[in-house]
């Protein structure tokens, strides 16, 4: 290891030059995790002080910190049909995660338990769909939905998003599922469950944590989504908060101070999600890759 | 195995290799419309000549690839992203394993370090996009600022406006937001590695840097792959990042694939054109893949 303190640095003969080297290496260490803490946080914190800064404070450099902490910006924002964005994202994510988590979960449990031939296939086949580039199927998509005259509504959404959402619940809770004891199930089957039973009564309380993470990070890629709801979505009726903000600078003004709220508004629930199941969210983005 | 029969809803008997595909199918058959179909029609729409304003649909064969090979706006766009994916998927490879290794280092306040890592992860892309516009405006931009304060630059630049510059900050905006989940796959790689090997490499004398770079750096190159893979195509396509930072400009010095096509299917509404674009990045796009992944393979088996 590089820098990670005194125990990965081979002993050296004087023990003074031995502390002279643990305090540096300690010193640069800390440096550079305070480094990294707010390299990732600090950009995001800007927004939120520039989300309370009174308005004319927003075009003077310095001071950096608003000299009175100021909520109009947010007024601003709801003033704009924005609750209605809301609305609709949740709508739109969570439409999503539920359809996804519920037809994935019966086909990554056949994947990840039953005994079947063509596993990988259908699982790299999957994994194939995930690197599709977005925009390579939006013409069609778009064509078709005009057609029906799906375009502006919930599902000119949630089902392209399953071209995403879909191979990410499989592969996530393939890995999951997986790594459930046999045993479990053996038993079930001696007590004379069906493997559906089993699914039913054993698999699925005890995977329940792995439906949840993969829950998380589908409604999140979800919630974030930009490319098919700019595209499958003009009108206030459908569109969701991503293309909300982008929407927000009009030719001759942009208003950073509500865009700084809007920001704010949409991304402290993701924070908080985050911050609250940390493990979990690691543990599930790393599942399918550590295996890989 | 096919012997192995359960029963189905109480009724029917079927094999569980029958009832394996029986749960698969609905999965696949959304997958299979939704992605798979849309691909074919693509390829089908990128031979035709289609306008949505003027109702046109005429078979053209390779027509619009002809276009393409000598259309200069495609060959910038092809040289952006490709520049952008090389030195945003380097640095952030770089970056990512600096995080990876203070991460899986033992200390107080881990914790706390991991979920701050998370937080740009998390973050919207557009959210990354209009926070960075606000970051690198000219007049009131904390980049400026804090440049001039600490005497790197003379007098502020117009970052977003200038074509030299700009492709800079949308790779800065990138690697900012993508760089933590390089660092968390390869944290996952780090922490697979057992810390005998580290034990018995220091008592046979080895320093830190052999340490890293005979145990660690090898052990870590499949997952590591796997990671730069990810990110390669990921930042191929980068859309959103782009479209809402510049907008592909200034003078499309930041125009990249994804956001070329979309400005043929949709300013012009050329789809015949816009799709052979769209089929174009398909195509890139799984030869990356299937060179990655055939490196990945030799470098799995010879180790």
């Amino acid at each position: 290891m590089m820098i990670t303190g005194p125990s990965m640095i081979p002993s050296i003969p004087s023990i003074r030059s031995r502390n002279m080297q643990n305090w540096l290496s300690r010193g640069a260490f800390y440096l550079l995790v305070i480094l990294i803490v707010l390299g990732c946080v600090g950009p995001f914190a800007w927004q939120i002080i520039t989300s309370i800064k009174p308005a004319r404070e927003l075009t003077t450099l310095p001071p950096i910190l608003p000299s009175q902490v100021t909520v109009e910006h947010y007024i601003r924002v709801f003033e704009r049909p924005f609750g209605k964005y809301i609305m609709n994202s949740v709508i739109v994510a969570s439409a999503t995660t539920i359809f996804c988590l519920v037809v994935g979960s019966f086909a990554a449990y056949a994947l990840g338990r039953l005994r079947m031939k063509g596993k990988m296939i259908i699982l790299s086949m999957v994994l194939a769909v995930s690197m599709f580039p977005e925009i390579a199927i939006v013409s069609p998509l778009y064509v078709v939905m005009r057609n029906l005259k799906l375009l502006n509504t919930y599902p000119a959404l949630i089902f392209p998003y399953t071209t995403f959402a879909m191979p990410l619940t499989l592969w996530i809770l393939t890995s999951f599922f997986r790594e459930i004891p046999a045993e479990l199930e053996e038993a079930a089957k001696i007590d004379g469950c069906s493997p559906l039973q089993a699914f039913w009564k054993v698999i699925l309380p005890i995977a329940a944590p792995g439906m949840f993470t993969t829950a998380i990070l589908v409604f999140i890629a979800a919630w974030n989504e930009f490319l098919f709801a700019l595209t499958f979505t003009k009108t206030i009726q459908a569109q969701t908060i991503p293309v909300g903000i982008a929407m927000l600078p009009t030719m001759y003004h942009v208003p950073w101070g509500s865009i700084a709220a809007a920001s704010v508004i949409v991304t402290i629930p993701l924070i908080i999600l985050v911050l609250v199941f940390q493990r979990r969210i690691i543990s599930g983005l790393t599942a399918g890759a550590v295996k890989g | 195995m096919s012997s192995r029969k359960v029963t189905f809803m109480g009724k029917l008997r079927v094999s569980e290799k029958n009832l394996g595909y029986f749960l698969v199918i609905p999965a696949l058959a959304v997958v299979a419309v939704m992605a798979f179909w849309p691909t074919l029609a693509a390829f089908w729409m990128s031979l035709h000549d289609i306008s949505l304003i003027f109702r046109t649909n005429r078979f053209i064969g390779l027509e619009n690839f002809k276009t393409m090979a000598g259309d200069p706006a495609f060959r910038n766009a092809l040289h952006n992203t490709v520049y952008f994916t090389a030195i945003s998927v380097a640095l952030e490879t770089l970056l990512g394993l600096v995080m990876a290794l203070v991460m899986n280092g033992a200390f107080k306040g881990r914790g706390a370090v991991r979920a701050s890592v998370l937080v740009p992860w998390a973050i919207p892309t557009v959210v990354t996009s209009t926070m960075w516009k606000w970051i690198f405006n000219t007049d009131y931009g904390l980049f400026n600022f804090l440049l001039k304060r600490f005497h790197v630059i003379s007098s502020y630049l117009n970052w977003l406006g200038d074509g030299k510059l700009a492709m800079g900050c949308a790779i800065m905006a990138d690697v900012w937001k993508t760089t933590p989940f390089i660092a968390l796959i390869l944290l996952a790689g780090l922490q697979t590695i057992s810390h005998d090997l580290y034990e018995a490499a220091m008592i046979d004398g080895a320093n830190w840097w052999q340490r890293f770079t005979r145990i660690m750096l090898p052990l870590l190159l499949p997952i590591g792959l796997v990671a730069v893979l990810l990110r390669t195509l990921d930042a191929f396509r980068v859309f959103a990042l782009i479209f809402v930072l510049t907008g592909g400009g200034p003078a499309d010095a930041t125009e990249v694939l994804s956001t070329y096509t979309y400005k043929v299917l949709f300013s012009t509404s050329n789809f015949g054109y816009g799709s052979a674009l769209a089929v174009s990045m398909f195509v890139s796009v799984a030869l990356i893949s299937l060179v990655f992944l055939n490196f990945i393979r030799l470098v799995t088996r010879s180790s």
